[in-house]
């Protein structure tokens, strides 16, 4: 075990002299930490209450007191701001579990299985690649919605966000798993009566888990992206407070007629900033494990 | 889906004769079992016959061959332009890796990329429409507006079209141009290119003649899965500019349990990725020799 461990440190020492020889890799790293701060102090950070509602202060620029100004309700939007961090960071996170579980899965299942299981598991990957996910995520969250279970809004954003988004990492581990499985040491380990499982989950997927990793934090900046949009469309929970929902009542109170650019910009900003830095580990990560990507010092 | 179409049409608190919603319910068919509507359903379709929709209460086809002439045009120009540009873009980026135009639209993109397609579109809207008056808000055309000649109709309907173009454009951009810069940086390695450097031909014609024609192929496959995600661009950008299109028909056919249109929707989108990926393998053969169709 300690042996393990001390294995494991070694390779991520490895890995980190590497990766901080990455610059775009280190800058994404940290925008994501620091929106992951942010998250974790949201009550100790943020200056007000971002549900206070007050008439007194309604449509105030950006000011002293009011960093980001406030809405036509009188919320203070830089409290807003900091809390929706919490939002798309948990349904980023959890969603992108389930794409990955589900993923993993399929994409072990259609490579290791090249008969009739994988061929159509492969025409099921396929199916998921071109379908349009943005009407049939509105379409499986307003199924949802109208069934009124008891499951809050927000874990039905999570499942179909996640089971939405899961073909582009099948087609990449499928297509791993087709060349890993061909390898000597699987052929060993079935020689010595290991069983299909076993041979998937002990042997293969090791050697495919560098790929799911840069995978999965392209998959969030994706998730991110698809909970802000679903919000926005007025599908989310209107009672929580995330980006997506801020610029929903933004448009809905005619915030770009009044020109409340303080309203509108801050949240499409964090938005921005957020998905590029998992989109800049995700980039960096998959140029370290494939050299041929890798620039001479970009 | 839930939520009874026979509700949506007769309004809330409305006092009617029960025996109406029965008549309505058996009107449009969904007084039968799941099963028997799903076998209609299907045997309608192949006879290409979607349905009635029950918000608009014509044929599906009318309805939506009444809106999806405007989606091509928007989706069409948008498309070609990014496709284009991003090529382009991301061929001279890969062959300049690491220099200042390589991170410069490497840089640009990234941030297109990253930007919800909306957000673009309501940040254009409140610039260019609000607060500089140049462009219309939304819409296909001026209202009430009688022209006095084709020119100037076909210049306020240009007028209307650019900043959704403009939208779709943008946020499609970054992908095509991703996936040329990283063919094109992975075909740079090949041996091939190192004899053609070796055999004395200029770096221009290394690229042009040997580089690009390898990059493209891996490229071509991707913008055809690409294309699924259009549809959601479309969808977004359609909404945010009022733009009449099958993006917007979808929002409101889901808005007013609208199924039957919602049906016919999916089945265009399909159709239409199908024909995307089609062309797409088209045009692969007519770039790779290697391929040849039967």
């Amino acid at each position: 075990m300690r042996e393990k461990l001390v294995l494991l440190g070694r390779r991520f020492s490895g890995f980190w002299e590497v990766y901080s020889g990455n610059r775009k890799g280190v800058l994404g790293l940290g925008l994501v930490l620091f929106f992951f701060a942010i998250a974790a102090l949201a009550g100790y950070i943020s200056p007000f209450d971002p549900r206070k509602i007050d008439p007194s202060r309604t449509w105030s620029p950006p000011n002293s007191v009011y960093w980001f100004g406030t809405d036509w309700f009188g919320h203070d939007l830089f409290s807003q701001m900091i809390y929706g961090t919490q939002v798309s960071l948990i349904v980023g996170v959890f969603a992108t579990l389930i794409s990955m579980v589900v993923g993993t899965a399929i994409g072990l299942l259609a490579g290791y299985y090249a008969k009739l299981l994988g061929e159509f598991l492969e025409r099921v990957i396929d199916f998921f690649l071109v379908i349009p996910y943005l009407p049939l995520m509105i379409v499986l969250v307003a199924v949802f919605e109208a069934m009124e279970t008891p499951i809050p809004i927000l874990w039905v954003v999570i499942f179909v966000v996640g089971i939405t988004g899961w073909s582009s990492t099948a087609r990449i581990i499928r297509s791993q798993v087709l060349s890993v499985k061909e390898r000597q040491f699987v052929e060993r380990a079935r020689a010595v009566g290991a069983s299909d499982l076993r041979i998937m989950f002990r042997h293969i997927l090791p050697n495919v888990f560098p790929l799911v990793f840069a995978n999965a934090v392209l998959t969030v900046a994706g998730a991110v992206l698809a909970e802000v949009t679903l919000d926005f469309l007025g599908l989310g929970d209107v009672t929580t407070i995330s980006w997506g929902m801020m610029l929903h009542f933004a448009l809905s109170n005619s915030a770009v007629y009044r020109g409340a650019w303080w309203w509108l910009l801050p949240p499409g900003v964090a938005i921005i900033l957020l998905v590029m830095g998992f989109t800049l580990i995700g980039y960096s990560v998959e140029e370290i494990s494939n050299p041929r990507l890798r620039g001479k010092k970009a | 889906m839930p939520g009874d179409p026979a509700r949506i049409l007769i309004p809330r608190g409305h006092n009617v004769d029960p025996s109406l919603i029965v008549r309505m319910r058996e009107f449009y068919g969904i007084d039968k079992p799941l099963l028997t509507q799903l076998f209609t359903y299907i045997l309608q379709t192949l006879q290409l016959n979607f349905g009635y929709s029950f918000y608009y209460k014509t044929p599906v086809g009318h309805v939506i061959g009444a809106w999806l002439p405007n989606t091509l045009v928007l989706v069409g120009i948008s498309e070609v332009i990014a496709i284009v540009l991003g090529f382009f873009t991301g061929a001279i980026a890969g062959w300049k890796r690491g220099r200042r135009f390589d991170i410069i639209s490497t840089s640009f993109g990234l941030t297109t990329w990253s930007m919800p397609t909306f957000w673009l579109g309501i940040v254009l809207i409140m610039v260019f429409s609000v607060q500089l008056g140049i462009f219309p808000v939304g819409g296909v055309r001026t209202a009430e507006m009688i022209h006095a000649s084709i020119f100037q109709q076909i210049g306020d309907w240009g007028m209307h079209l650019l900043l959704p173009v403009v939208t779709l454009t943008l946020v499609s951009f970054a992908e095509y141009m991703m996936i040329m810069r990283n063919s094109l940086v992975d075909v740079m390695t090949e041996d091939f290119v190192l004899t053609a450097r070796a055999k004395g031909l200029t770096e221009q014609q290394v690229l042009k003649d040997h580089v690009v024609p390898n990059a493209l192929l891996p490229s071509v496959t991707t913008v055809a899965i690409a294309l699924g995600f259009i549809v959601g661009g479309a969808l977004q950008t359609e909404i945010i500019f009022s733009y009449p299109g099958i993006g917007m028909l979808t929002y409101m056919a889901i808005e007013f349990r609208d199924y039957a249109l919602l049906q016919g929707l999916f089945f265009i989108d399909a159709v239409l990725v199908i024909i995307a990926n089609f062309a797409a393998d088209i045009v692969y053969t007519y770039i790779d020799p290697r391929v040849k169709m039967q």
